[in-house]
């Protein structure tokens, strides 16, 4: 694998494939560190989606006539592209929705309406984001299932040990995220699946904050769901993925009703379609999943194992810097992180600290990250969090903490 | 920096670090609301009592915010202490024309507060600059808030 970290890769090179990088921000050059709510976008992934709006673009699926059959093909072939880098087994079991919330939300209500029943338990964390809570909780309130929490350390990991006491014989599904978004922390979660299927138990992964910094497989951590949104990935908004086994799909019933997601319809009765149309259901997001397609292209060509050897040396580079500074502290200090950090600062409030950094050009965010639970837990309003992405430079690591020091001369 | 100094003046950051007329409710306050920003976590609660002729006799705040927001909440409560309810609305509608457009009448004179000029060249801040404002209207609003108790009182939420 590749192991040279900082020094050799060439973030150069990338951050010019992604023009906005080159411009300013309030007068100064943009430094962007907020990857973990969305990413930017390399040129080629506009380019796939405007060379298919002027080149290639119908309706799919309404084959008479070649036109749509070539716009059917690419969001095939985007399909394919996102099944390779997963590592599923079919293309039948890659579904496109909105985003991760969409589908998890698909699953809350498909899998949720199929399977469970009142006083069936479901197992969260306390790290998760409200995407993967509120559907929980909408369930709940239709049909009384219960909803468990794992707690999480001081550090923000989870401690497998009190997570398994949570387990009894009416669990019948752990929904956990990957990777913590507002903390960083990465959870052992194919100790999690693994466990959870020595009970019965099915595991979906909220993956949103893992695919774009780490080689996941699927297969290999048997995960029986695996969402994550394609903005997060150099890909476009609108588009997400979810991933399921096909065991599971074939049994759960349409999220939507409505056109591409059916076989034959009477008044009478509706057969559906096969998967993963069956899940589709309307014109779908067509320039989006490829703009997909094109951005996880992207990312095979720089390297998924490159990229995570890079950012976990940024991540080291960013701590250290940041704890050298007077009055900061870093909330969520798990040993095994993403390019995630998150902090607050003696005597300044997150929102004010990021409205200073951002007169300096410099993008964060600072709130509560979507995942209120998690700031009530270590006891702060907010935080200001720092994200990578892999055009992050050593450079911006710098703006920022020079960037601090400014918010700290001002409030002196 | 220019731009900075205009938002971060001198007094917002005293008032935002000492907060005045905080962290105590009010002795026998008639009024209360709560505030909420979504946004960005920010929770306050203004307790107030209004006399018989319809004056703001004492009005204070507890909870926590940015600078910004707090330091508005201490300077409202020095400027509403002692107005009367129409006059505390009046100042509420001139405040919020400085803080979104930046304009103070010639013949208007709103003291300390207009330290929060600069707000209105940082969109995102208006509404931390306007929480308590919007909080204090509720809790003023009789029909919403003759309560005793904090925790039962109205929320403002600044969306």
């Amino acid at each position: 694998m590749w192991r040279r970290g900082l020094a050799e890769y060439p973030v150069e090179q990338i951050r010019d494939d992604f023009p906005i990088l080159a411009t300013t921000m309030n007068n100064k050059p943009l430094v962007y560190l907020d990857s973990g709510a969305s990413a930017q976008k390399p040129r080629c992934v506009v380019d796939a989606m405007s060379a298919f709006y002027l080149n290639d673009y119908a309706n799919i699926h309404r084959g008479v006539y070649r036109l749509s059959q070539r716009a059917t093909d690419l969001h095939d072939q985007a399909r394919s592209k996102v099944r390779k880098f997963i590592g599923a087994k079919s293309d039948k079991e890659v579904i496109f929705v909105r985003n991760a919330t969409e589908g998890i939300n698909l699953v809350a209500h498909s899998f949720g309406r199929a399977f469970l029943k009142a006083g069936d338990e479901i197992i969260l964390s306390a790290a998760e984001h409200h995407a993967n809570i509120v559907p929980w909780q909408l369930l709940r309130d239709d049909i009384g299932v219960v909803l468990k929490v794992a707690p999480i350390t001081e550090r923000g990991e989870l401690e497998l040990n009190v997570f398994l006491d949570l387990f009894s014989d009416r669990t019948r599904l752990v929904a956990m995220t990957h990777v913590s978004n507002a903390l960083g922390s990465i959870f052992p979660i194919a100790d999690v699946i693994r466990l959870s299927h020595d009970r019965g138990v099915p595991v979906l992964v909220d993956g949103c904050q893992a695919v774009p910094h780490q080689p996941v497989d699927v297969v290999q951590l048997d995960a029986d769901f695996y969402v994550f949104s394609g903005h997060k990935l150099y890909g476009p908004s609108g588009v997400g993925v979810l991933y399921g086994k096909s065991t599971w799909l074939n049994k759960m019933r349409p999220y939507q009703g409505g056109g591409d997601m059916i076989e034959t319809v009477t008044f009478e009765k509706t057969t559906y379609a096969p998967l993963p149309a069956k899940f589709e259901a309307g014109t779908p997001d067509i320039a989006g999943a490829i703009g997909l397609g094109a951005a996880l292209d992207y990312v095979s060509a720089v390297g998924i194992n490159r990229i995570e050897a890079y950012e976990q040396d940024l991540l080291r580079f960013a701590t250290e810097q940041l704890l050298s500074l007077d009055g900061l502290r870093i909330v969520g200090t798990a040993n095994n992180k993403a390019g995630i950090v998150s902090f607050v600062l003696t005597g300044v409030h997150p929102h004010d600290v990021g409205t200073i950094l951002d007169q300096q050009g410099i993008a964060v965010r600072a709130g509560h990250h979507c995942a209120q639970p998690v700031m009530d837990f270590f006891g702060v309003p907010a935080t200001v969090r720092a994200s990578f992405g892999l055009y992050t430079s050593k450079n911006d690591i710098i703006a920022l903490v020079d960037g601090i020091r400014v918010v700290q001369e001002i409030f002196g | 920096m220019i731009d900075l100094r205009e938002l971060y003046q001198d007094l917002i950051l005293d008032h935002g670090k000492r907060p005045r007329n905080f962290g105590r409710p009010v002795a026998n306050a008639n009024r209360a609301a709560r505030g909420h920003n979504p946004l960005c976590g920010d929770k306050l609660t203004i307790t107030l009592r209004v006399d018989e002729e319809g004056v703001i006799s004492d009005l204070a705040f507890d909870g926590a915010g940015c600078a910004i927001s707090t330091a508005s909440a201490s300077l409202m409560t020095e400027t509403l202490k002692g107005k009367s309810v129409a006059e505390a609305l009046t100042i509420f509608e001139q405040f919020h024309h400085l803080v979104t457009d930046g304009e103070c009448p010639d013949d208007v004179d709103l003291g300390s507060l207009e330290v929060f000029a600069g707000v209105k060249e940082f969109p995102v801040r208006v509404k931390c600059a306007t929480l308590a404002w919007h909080t204090v209207v509720s809790a003023l609003d009789v029909s919403q808030s003759t309560i005793n108790s904090p925790d039962s009182a109205p929320t403002v939420s600044t969306e």
